[in-house]
């Protein structure tokens, strides 16, 4: 992606091609190899103060900004939409300091930044989709201290994990993890997907793009490479589930995506609508109808 | 060039300009200048260029004027902008033996060589609103020189007890090649005391302050005293590779503490005093005392004789709770970024919360407890 | 130190141990066999080395010298403290277990007592829930908890219950050694009668070889088969447990039991 790109390259105000200098993608860009070969693997790094504060993207952002190159064709999601507002900011930053083309179009786009959602149209290879995250440790919550956490990880010792799914199933008889939904990679690491909702969780398992999870304030990197196995923890008599819903879009009439629940009044009206704006968008743009209902 | 244009473009844009319109105020007042910041709130600008890690007191002050007056916003503007600059290298280590010296206290020794120099302090005013300086007025009376202030011998006190082997000789100067750059590589666990200093250094005040009262009151057994605090100014020092010896290359304003507290020792060490140190950029009392408390009290494992079958006994002795929560850019993101867009993960958990309340509903709550809330402790 | 021949060779063997705490002893000297399914006892006032011992015996504390081996259940013999830490840690939740004075130190108090019997099973692979669960339940019923308090959590349990549950929790998956630390300390004495009768239901039913540290001969008589008497570090007597606690031979014994048995 950084093919045919003058090292010195800068971009106005003396700041470097895409922000960051070329020393520090270097750096990210070493990262990102040893997280690809070791899939899960939390591999720390030197995480750079990014113009935005941290828990905004920073670790995301660094990741874009050590991959991206002119040629590229970047899309920005937050909660599956191009247009909620820290979307706006961060692909107005690269558009800006990297003179990249911009998209809403999953299809055709090279490099994908998201926050809590994967596109509901399936990604191919060749493409790189890039996840903030908030938390890397999945332990976290069982072991705050990450001297403990990565003992754990080296030692695949992840019975703590199991003892809390029990612990929900016996309490809610279900696992009542709704998004953050840890997996297993490759069969070894286990793996914080970052916030996406589990609906989402199947669409990590042997995905042909490669995924890059970047987490800024924690200064953490990991990658699950293309067609990677990826599994949603579970029990064999309570296998994992993904939501689903009684409604459908009321935009586009889609009954198999991530919807979106909007509160229409104060009596209680709600109407639902495709979380991933593209998607919605392809469907309607495809002649697609949801009998929109709304006031 | 493409860009998608939808409401979330111009709700930003419209936002960022409103900020402008707060941050200016009522155009009919005049404009701060970055002059008036550094000189009349120069305390705001030296906690912004020490927890910014940066020494510039003209950026540090167009940061205050930036943020609005919010200091921790004003450090990370400072810190986005340091990150972006090039290392030349890493100075000599301070020699604050030699600072010029502008205050200079211990609550140590009554008296010792080099004398108790108070300088610009309010620690013994009468903190009583002054309404005088809400008229713009005279300047001040000049200070009188005083006779017998010497600068040029002012020993430190922990270096006057560690003669007589009371207080633990201070570390041996480490090489500069060892100086891990907490910005360019990635906190490991367990730091070193050097790292942890780093760490400290750039630490929210607030919280520091807070663990170091902690210390004070109980949590953690440390009985500190201020052995010496100074202030002043001293000279920085960088070895250039071509030339082969060290040349100056600029002053700084800094505040230096050196608590000291007392030690039982080990085995191998007799009883003696054990100390904890403070640095900060500019007239920064607070944070340089409140530093060099939590210094000492994240020494305990060291001290105790590298015992890692024990736990912390203290928050503020628990390196990993401290260093991975001192920074207030990081802390402030992370709390403020609460703000952004959740739909999607508060949808799941709705989804979830809707599923286990039917569930609960489709049983009956005979059982006596209902999904959602804690089952009682005591079921017979 | 008192040999006794049996079909199976030694599971625990400990040869010179020695522990200083920088110019204290912890204990010195120490020779300890723990042959399978067999109890072994170890008696001494506080201070008097046993908790060091037994923290060296069971890998947690690193002896200054000696040697600690273990024959584990494939029947290779390896050297306790040189193993890496990944066998250890298996080791620990696999054929060992360790049962503390406090049962919060041994018990997960944030989680039911359900999840905690299941613990080692869920960390051994079991992925049922339906097994793991029915097997919480056979357990809350050995070790004599009401089965339908297999949801709360130990806080909602009393101090005998708690120290039962821990011991349910250890024993789940069936180890083959237990370092117990005075399991019945801090108990009243009609919930430790009935904790000791259970102590010793189990360990006869389970075949355990265990390693008992308490300062109650009490305890080691009604559970101990040999006994090993400790005093400022050292180990100053050992023997069957009748035989030591009916003819004790040194002196420091024979006041230990002469302080206890009048009573």
């Amino acid at each position: 992606m950084i093919d045919g790109l003058p090292a010195s390259r800068t971009v106005g105000h003396g700041y470097t091609y895409a922000y960051l200098d070329e020393q520090t993608k270097r750096m990210i860009r070493r990262a990102v190899l040893k997280a690809v070969a070791v899939p899960g693997y939390q591999v720390p790094f030197a995480s750079r103060e990014m113009p935005m504060p941290y828990g905004w993207g920073t670790g995301g952002i660094q990741l874009t900004a050590s991959l991206i190159g002119p040629s590229d064709v970047l899309k920005v999601i937050d909660q599956g939409a191009d247009d909620t507002t820290n979307a706006v900011s961060i692909r107005q930053f690269f558009a800006r300091t990297a003179h990249v083309q911009t998209t809403t179009r999953t299809a055709e786009s090279t490099l994908i930044q998201t926050r809590h959602r994967i596109p509901e149209q399936p990604l191919r290879a060749g493409q790189i989709i890039v996840y903030q995250v908030p938390i890397p440790e999945p332990l976290r919550w069982l072991e705050p201290r990450e001297t403990e956490s990565r003992r754990l990880h080296a030692l695949q010792d992840y019975g703590g994990m199991y003892v809390k799914l029990y612990e929900d199933i016996a309490r809610y008889g279900r696992i009542a993890t709704a998004y953050d939904y840890p997996v297993l990679v490759n069969g070894r690491y286990l793996m914080s997907p970052s916030p996406i909702p589990k609906f989402d969780n199947p669409k990590l398992d042997r995905m042909p793009a490669l995924q890059l999870f970047g987490a800024g304030r924690e200064k953490r990197i990991y990658a699950v490479p293309p067609h990677t196995r990826v599994e949603s923890l579970a029990f064999d008599d309570h296998p994992f589930q993904v939501q689903k819903w009684d409604q459908t879009c009321v935009l586009c009439g889609a009954g198999d995506s991530y919807l979106d629940e909007v509160i229409t009044d104060d009596a209680g009206g709600r109407w639902f609508v495709c979380s991933d704006t593209d998607h919605c968008t392809r469907r309607r743009d495809g002649g697609a109808d949801g009998g929109d209902r709304r006031p | 060039m493409y860009v998608a244009v939808k409401g979330g473009e111009r709700a930003i844009g419209n936002a960022h300009r409103l900020y402008a319109e707060a941050r200016r105020g009522d155009p009919a007042v005049p404009e701060l200048t970055l002059e008036q910041i550094g000189q009349q709130l120069s305390h705001a600008v030296d906690r912004v260029m020490t927890e910014g890690g940066l020494y510039d007191p003209f950026l540090a002050a167009l940061a205050i004027k930036q943020a609005r007056g919010d200091l921790v916003e004003a450090i990370f503007l400072l810190r986005a902008y340091r990150t972006t600059l090039p290392r030349f290298g890493a100075a000599r280590p301070l020699e604050t033996d030699a600072m010029a010296v502008s205050r200079r206290i211990s609550a140590t020794f009554k008296d010792l060589p080099g004398g108790q120099m108070l300088g610009p302090t309010a620690d013994y005013s009468h903190r009583l609103l002054d309404f005088a300086l809400a008229e713009t007025g005279l300047p001040p009376e000049p200070v009188p020189p005083v006779a017998g202030v010497s600068e040029s011998s002012c020993p430190r006190v922990t270096g006057l007890l560690a003669a007589t082997g009371l207080v633990e000789a201070p570390p041996p100067d480490s090489d500069e090649a060892d100086t891990t750059d907490l910005t360019r590589t990635p906190l490991a666990l367990p730091a070193g005391r050097a790292l942890r200093l780093q760490a400290l250094a750039r630490g929210d005040e607030g919280f520091l302050l807070a663990l170091g009262y902690s210390t004070q009151r109980g949590f953690g057994t440390t009985h500190p005293f201020a052995a010496e605090i100074r202030m002043g100014s001293v000279e920085i020092e960088l070895e250039a590779e071509e030339l082969g010896f060290p040349v100056v290359i600029g002053e700084i304003a800094v505040t230096e503490c050196q608590m000291i507290n007392q030690f039982q020792g080990t085995a191998d060490q007799p009883p003696q005093f054990t100390s904890g140190y403070g640095l900060a950029f500019g007239e920064a009392e607070r944070k340089a005392m409140a530093m060099a408390l939590v210094d000492r009290a994240l020494r305990w494992r060291e001290l105790s004789g590298g015992d890692d079958a024990r736990t912390p006994a203290a928050p503020a002795e628990d390196e990993e709770f401290v260093l991975a929560h001192a920074d207030a850019v990081e802390a402030s993101g992370f709390v403020q970024h609460l703000k952004l867009p959740h739909y999607v993960d508060f949808q799941a958990e709705l989804e979830l919360l809707r599923r286990l309340r039917a569930d609960a509903g489709a049983v009956g709550c005979a059982d006596g407890r209902a999904a959602g809330a804690e089952a009682p402790e005591s079921v017979p | 130190m008192v040999v006794i021949d049996g079909p199976d060779p030694p599971l625990l063997t400990a040869a010179g141990l020695g522990k200083w705490y920088g110019g204290r002893v912890g204990c010195r000297n120490v020779d300890v066999v723990v042959w399978p399914g067999e109890v072994v006892g170890v008696v001494g006032e506080s201070g008097s080395g046993k908790t060091t011992l037994l923290r060296c015996l069971a890998g947690m504390l690193a002896p200054g010298v000696g040697v600690v081996h273990y024959r584990t259940g494939e029947g290779t013999v390896v050297d306790v403290h040189a193993l890496p830490e990944p066998r250890r840690r298996r080791l620990m939740r696999t054929e060992w277990g360790v049962v503390h004075q406090n049962p919060r130190d041994g018990l997960r108090m944030a989680v039911s007592a359900g999840a905690n019997l299941g613990e080692r099973l869920l960390a051994e692979g079991a992925r049922h829930y339906g097994a793991v669960r029915s097997r919480a339940l056979d357990w809350m019923a050995d070790v004599e908890l009401d089965t339908g308090r297999i949801d709360d959590r130990p806080h909602a349990f009393s101090g005998g219950m708690q120290q039962r549950l821990q011991i349910g929790r250890v024993l789940v998956n069936r180890p083959r050694l237990v370092f117990m630390d005075e399991p019945t300390g801090g108990l009243d004495v009609s919930v430790q009668a009935r904790l000791l009768d259970l102590l010793r239901r189990l360990v006869a039913e389970l075949d355990l070889a265990v390693v008992l540290v308490t300062h109650d001969l009490g305890v080691v008589r009604l559970l101990a088969d040999r006994l090993l008497v400790m005093r400022g570090g050292e180990v100053v007597e050992s023997g069957l447990t009748d035989q030591v606690l009916d003819d004790p031979q040194h002196g420091y014994t024979q006041m230990l039991v002469a302080s206890v048995l009048p009573v």
